[in-house]
Formats: C-alpha cells, structure tokens, sequence
C-alpha cells in the first residue's frame, strides 16, 4: 500500500483535498496531526515587504506565520483571520568560516543541510524530521536528539530579524532589546513574524554517524544508563515501549551516536565532500481507515522492534539521514492515523521527579494507549546559565544572559522528555487529562508546539514566565495583532483571571 | 477553540431554557467550557441558572433575549453575540414547541404557528448561525430535531413535519459546511422527560435530558452528524420508516 514516489516536501498541510479552497478563497489549514482543521485566507510571502504590508493592515482576527505546517497542534492555524505562508522566503547565503550563516526563515532545515553539509557544516540542532522552517523552529524552539550537550536551536540562533505588528523591522539578538530574543525564542510566532535568521552551524567531516544501539529492560535501567552514559555522545535517545507493563515497564532501545570522522570510514565509503540527503522513497496514501493504528497492531510492532534491537550494544555507521529523520521516510505518514488525525503528547519532568515519570508510564500502559514510537529523552539544562553546560559547543555572545527569569515560553528545562504518537480517540482525554495534572505536580510542563488539547487552567503552573512573556507581547504588539487558534485555545494573551475558573475545578 | 479531542470552551444556546439544552451545557462545563450564552425569549428568569453554571465553574455566563419566532432579529442579535465574544465554539440551537395535535387540526394558525417555530424559526436561526461560524473559520452547530422527523405519525404529524423540514435543512447544510471544516449536528431524540412532556403518556424508549445531554457531547466528540437518543431508536425507526404504509396506518402510532 505504500507506493515509490520522489515528491518532495508538502506545502502547507491542508486537511484532506491538497486544492481545499473555499468559495471565499479561505483555505482549510490543520496542524501535522490533522485534528482541529479551520478556515483562513492564506497569503503567500515572497518577499520581505509583502508581509511588511500585510501586517500593517491586518484583519480583524489578526494573522500568523505558518512553515511547513509541522507542529502537530494549532500553533499555525489563525481561524478567520491570515496565515502567512513563509515558504518564499528561502534565500540563503554562504556559510563564513566561523560557520555564521544567514537564512530566510522559510528555509527548511533539509534544504538548510543540503546547502550546507556538502560544504562541511551542519545545524547545530535538529529535531525528528527535516522538514521544518527556520521560523518555526525558532518559534518552537526545537530541540534534538543532542539537548543534553548542546542545548536547544535558539542557542544557536545569533540574531534574527522581526517583523513588529506595527510592520516594522527590527534585529534581535540575545544582547539587544530585554526579553525580545527570549520572548520570540519558543514564543510559538506570536511576538511578531520572524524573516530572516543568522544561525550558527556545526562543522562536520562526513555525512555518516556512529551509531550505538542497545536494549534496555526496564526503566530504571534506561534512566541509570542515559544519565550515566549520555555526556560521552553528542546524540542520545530511547525509544520507549509505552504499552509494556509491570516488570518490562518502561523497556527502550537506547539509540546514541556522534558525527563520523573521514577516519572512521572504510575507503569505500570516503568522499571528497559530505553528500546531500536523499528524498523520501516512500509515500503514504491519501486515506487510511482511522483504526489501522489500533493497541493490536502498534503492540505488535513494539514487540518486532524491541527484539530486532541487538541485545548487547553494538555500534554501526549509518547514514545521516536514516539516524535523524527516520519517518522523513515515509512522506505524509501523518495520513496513516485516517480521519481522526493523531496527537502527540509530549511533555519534561525536572530531575527529581522521576516519580512522576513512571506514574505517567503506569497510566499510559495501564490505558493500553497505543502510542507507537514514543521516544524518551534526558534533556540538559534548559536555558540555565552557561556554567552548566559540559562540552557543549559554542554558542555565541549574549547567550550566557538567557536565564531561567527571562520571559520565555521555551520548552526545554533539564529533565526527562516523553513524546508519544496517539491517534486522536475521544477516550483520550481523560487519560491526557491525569497526565496535564501530574506532570504540572511535577513541576514539569507540555510542549506548546505538539500541543491540541491541554486544560489552559495549567498553563501558568506549568510556564511560570507567562506574565512577562505577555508583557513583552504587549509592548511589541498592543493592537492584539499577532492571533493564532493555539494562543486563542490556551488563552496565551488573557490574565490568569480569565483562564482560571473560580473554584479550581476541572 | 474546539481542541484536538472535539471540546468545545464557548457556547451559544437558543432556546436557553431548554431543559436539554441545560444538561448539555452542565456536562459541557464538566469539559473545557468556560463561555456560555443563553438566548431565550425571558432572560431574566434565568439568574439562578446563570448562577448554577458560574459555581459548575463557567467563568462567563450571559442571558440575552431571544424570540424564536421573531427571525428578522436573529441575524442582529446572532452578530451581537459573536461580536462580543472571541469565539462561539458551539451554537446549540435548542429552541421549539410541541403544540398539540388536536388543536392544530381544528385550528390552522395554531398548526402553522408550530411549524413557525419549529421550522421557519429555528431555520433562520441555523442560517445565521452558519454564516457566522464559517466567517469565524471554525466552530460547530447542534440542532435539537426528533424522531419524529422520520416519518410522520397520525398522532404528531404536525409537530413532525416541521422537525422534517428543519432535520433536512440541517443535513444539507452539513454536508455544504463540511468542506470548510464546520461540524452540523442532527439529534433525534424520542420522548424526552422535560417540561414540554409534563404529564404525557410515556412510550417505551422514553430518556432523559441528561442521557441526551451525554449523546450530544459524544456525537460533539465523535464529530458525528447524527445522534440518535437512545440509539436503538435508530434501528427502530429504521424498521418503522420501511413499513408499507397500510401496515403502519393500522399501528396507529
């Protein structure tokens, strides 16, 4: 069922019919998860002042910027009102040899990485799938597979240029104006819309990894081992079956890998230069029934690749691509959940709380939720000071100033991370519900730009820096410009008086 | 915003005293709803119900009036409403009357002013109401129809061809929103114990406003186009609309 195909990476996603356009030219716009479809006119950036226009005539329900459509939730969806379409923006300079690179934020990572490997670089940070904009990842403030080392993108980020909602453009760097950098870094688009960005690569000899791969019984062997053996690689993650119980409760397959040097090559495999990243072989079809993902069928996919892991840890080169960007595989697997779509959970528990994390597998498994790959990770520091980073790399000047009373929503903090794929039943909620609850208890938080349903009661419990986030907002966009259905959603530009409910109930 | 999962976090009810309507907006409350709006056609009567839903924890209750009947209103009074708020998540269109089948057959205005309410009334409302959901980009409608709208029976044929009319309204216009990704909703319930059914002959499958209220917030979930309450009454009416008509005659239903 699953055909060849080359085609690249999807404009913005649109619910069913790629050609959804309604009588009055609205489009139907959904998140990657293809829950909580609604209606705007979407406007195509091609330049800089288009967007600069835009903004200085806005609609009454205000616009956003929307990438490649790649959070899960309703992050770039603005109901009734303008989506700015970034992808025009994709101009992208040379790296200098300090590895400075200056971006439109439109740009894609994949195509960030096949401009830049053939030259020897490579993003500072990558999150599971190549496709996703400058701009968003910015917003979003990614994070991958190598947080523990290096932190998340916005650490790499060393200046960006914003569009205010008054239409104009500023430059922010960490240093410059207070709280702009942090409030825009993770602020999910809603401080302005970002155009252009000067990131930070990474220098890198080949596109191969050294990849070690080993199984993990239970979850306290897979917290022992990732907190004991993640710093000795730059890249650490487990896979997480969420439906095993009792004994094997929390059983992984620990995945950690490093760059591959020319030297640890065989001569067959050495290039003069690292070589670009393949396209997707595999194409998802249009619709699946909404079910295919069912308990049965994803319990036993866990089961095949829990045991076709090798039992003792062994190490291999793969290629880049396959070690970052797995499901990048398989264009449009999101179609596979059917109707319904999927969400995705993904939520960090500070260090301490690993109590609550096992509470959160107990439920998970006791619900028989079938999340097929749920990945869990240990995260570094967050936006802590320096001092507290081992081997990292280098971020640039200003940096050292993003401390935790920075007036940012950014996602990170030093902990365990637990993402999981659901298909998007009614009976989830309940379950999801315990869950917000639990891990606000643990002085953890969700991750704004997976989420599509969280209780907006929680949201200050769980972002402590909400208020100054909002006034840096305020002073940035007074008129209320920049809107979208997750800041409606989650009341991100409302008091907490507006968001709490008189008696605490749920 | 609805959520991932279907919740709704604001709704607007017409016909705010519904007993249906109420249950439904208390089970609400139970999820994410937090914005209420009650139109009806006495909004000062409904304090203590305002006050009921505050302390089940909605954090903004509002009555406004509403007269079903009167559809030149509507139009201003719906944009008011959406005006005034972000955004209406649901508009639960609740509002009708039962009349009385007897009266309606000696009496032809009493038989039109059913269909008035029941059919013209409320189709000015759901017009409306979609217009300004589609404006708003997203948001779903619920329509209160009835069994009664399968078939018509001897006995409520009245009442039932104006639920027919308004039923089959609903079904289109669900399937013309459906592409621009709005949720219209049909809900046909049987006999319902609520203050329109005060002191009436109960049938088997009578329910409750609740066990309504619980099939409305499912269906919102399920993001279903039709709900049946109790749902065996979809098989029942199944067999009942397929019956040669001199059969049904003589069931005297």
């Amino acid at each position: 069922m699953l055909g060849n195909c080359a085609a690249g990476p999807a404009g913005p996603d649109v619910r069913g019919r790629d050609d959804a356009t309604s009588a009055d030219g609205r489009r139907l716009l959904a998140g990657w998860g293809r829950t909580a479809p609604s209606l705007a006119q979407v406007r195509r950036i091609d330049r800089v002042a288009d967007a600069e226009r835009l903004l200085r005539s806005p609609p009454r329900r205000g616009l956003i910027a929307r990438g490649l459509g790649r959070a899960y939730g309703d992050a770039a969806q603005n109901s009734g009102g303008q989506v700015l379409d970034m992808r025009g923006l994709r101009a992208a300079a040379q790296p200098d040899e300090q590895g400075l690179i200056s971006v439109g934020a439109g740009l894609s990572l994949g195509e960030l990485i096949d401009h830049a490997l053939p030259r020897g670089w490579f993003p500072s940070v990558v999150p599971g799938t190549r496709h996703v904009t400058i701009g968003g990842a910015i917003a979003a403030d990614i994070h991958g597979k190598n947080h523990h080392r290096d932190g998340c993108f916005t650490r790499y980020v060393e200046s960006l240029h914003l569009l205010t909602a008054a239409g104009n453009r500023f430059a922010v760097s960490p240093g410059g104006e207070p709280g702009v950098f942090a409030a825009t870094a993770g602020g999910m688009g809603l401080t302005g819309v970002i155009v252009q960005a000067t990131l930070r690569l990474m220098p890198v000899e080949t596109s191969w990894m050294k990849a070690h791969t080993a199984r993990l019984r239970d979850l306290d062997q897979a917290l022992a081992e990732m907190a004991s053996g993640d710093d000795d690689h730059r890249y650490s993650v487990a896979w997480i079956d969420c439906l095993a119980r009792g004994a094997a409760l929390g059983r992984s397959v620990l995945i950690r890998g490093d760059h591959a040097a020319e030297n640890d090559l065989p001569s067959s495999r050495r290039a003069p230069a690292p070589s670009p990243l393949p396209r997707a072989r595999l194409v998802a079809p249009p619709w699946a029934p909404s079910g295919l993902l069912r308990r049965s069928t994803v319990a036993a996919f866990n089961e095949l690749y829990f045991h076709r892991s090798p039992r003792v840890a062994s190490e291999r080169l793969v290629p880049l691509h396959s070690f970052f960007f797995p499901l990048d595989a398989v264009e449009g697997w999101n179609r596979l959940y059917g109707w319904r779509g999927l969400l995705q959970y993904q939520f960090v528990v500070p260090f301490g709380a690993e109590a609550g994390l096992r509470r959160a597998l107990e439920l998970l498994s006791a619900h028989g939720a079938p999340a097929f790959l749920a990945v869990l990770k240990r995260f570094g520091p967050g936006g802590s000071p320096e001092a507290a980073w081992p081997n990292r790399a280098t971020p640039g000047p200003g940096h050292t100033a993003l401390g935790p009373d920075h007036p940012t929503l950014s996602f990170p903090m030093g902990g365990w991370t637990l993402a999981l794929d659901l298909p998007a039943t009614p009976d989830l909620g309940p379950v999801l519900g315990q869950l917000d609850e639990l891990v606000a208890r643990s002085g953890g938080r969700v991750y704004l730009a997976k989420d599509s349903r969280l209780r907006p009661e929680l949201l200050e419990a769980m972002y402590p820096q909400l208020a100054q986030w909002q006034e840096v907002c305020a002073r940035l966009d007074p008129g209320g410009v920049m809107r979208s259905d997750l800041g409606r959603r989650l009341g991100l530009h409302q008091d907490a008086a507006a968001r709490a409910t008189p008696n605490g109930r749920r | 915003m609805r959520d991932a999962l279907g919740s709704v976090q604001s709704v607007l009810v017409l016909g705010g005293a519904s007993d249906i309507a109420l249950a439904t907006v208390r089970r609400l409350i139970a999820q994410r709803t937090r914005t209420v709006v009650l139109a009806a056609r006495e909004p000062e009567r409904l304090e203590d119900t305002a006050a009921e839903l505050r302390r089940l924890g909605a954090t903004t209750v509002e009555s406004v009036p509403f007269e079903g009947d009167d559809v030149e209103s509507h139009e201003r009074m719906l944009s008011d409403v959406f005006a005034r708020h972000d955004d209406i998540d649901l508009v639960l269109i609740a509002f009708g009357v039962l009349g009385e089948q007897e009266r309606g057959l000696r009496d032809d205005r009493a038989a039109l002013g059913v269909l008035r309410t029941n059919f013209v009334g409320a189709a000015s409302a759901l017009l409306a109401s979609a217009r300004l959901l589609r404006e708003q980009g997203h948001g779903a409608i619920v329509l209160l129809s009835s069994v009664a709208a399968e078939r018509p029976r001897r006995s409520n044929f009245i009442y039932g061809s104006s639920k027919a009319g308004i039923d089959s309204l609903a079904q289109g216009l669900a399937d013309e929103l459906a592409p621009a990704g709005l949720q219209v909703m049909v809900v046909r319930p049987g006999m319902v114990r609520t203050k329109m059914t005060a002191g009436m002959k109960e049938v088997p499958l009578t329910t409750t406003a609740d066990r309504v209220a619980e099939a409305i917030v499912d269906g919102l979930a399920r993001r279903a186009h039709t709900v049946w309450v109790p749902p065996a009454l979809r098989y029942v009416m199944a067999v009942l609309r397929h019956l040669p008509r001199p059969v049904f005659r003589r069931l005297d239903l």
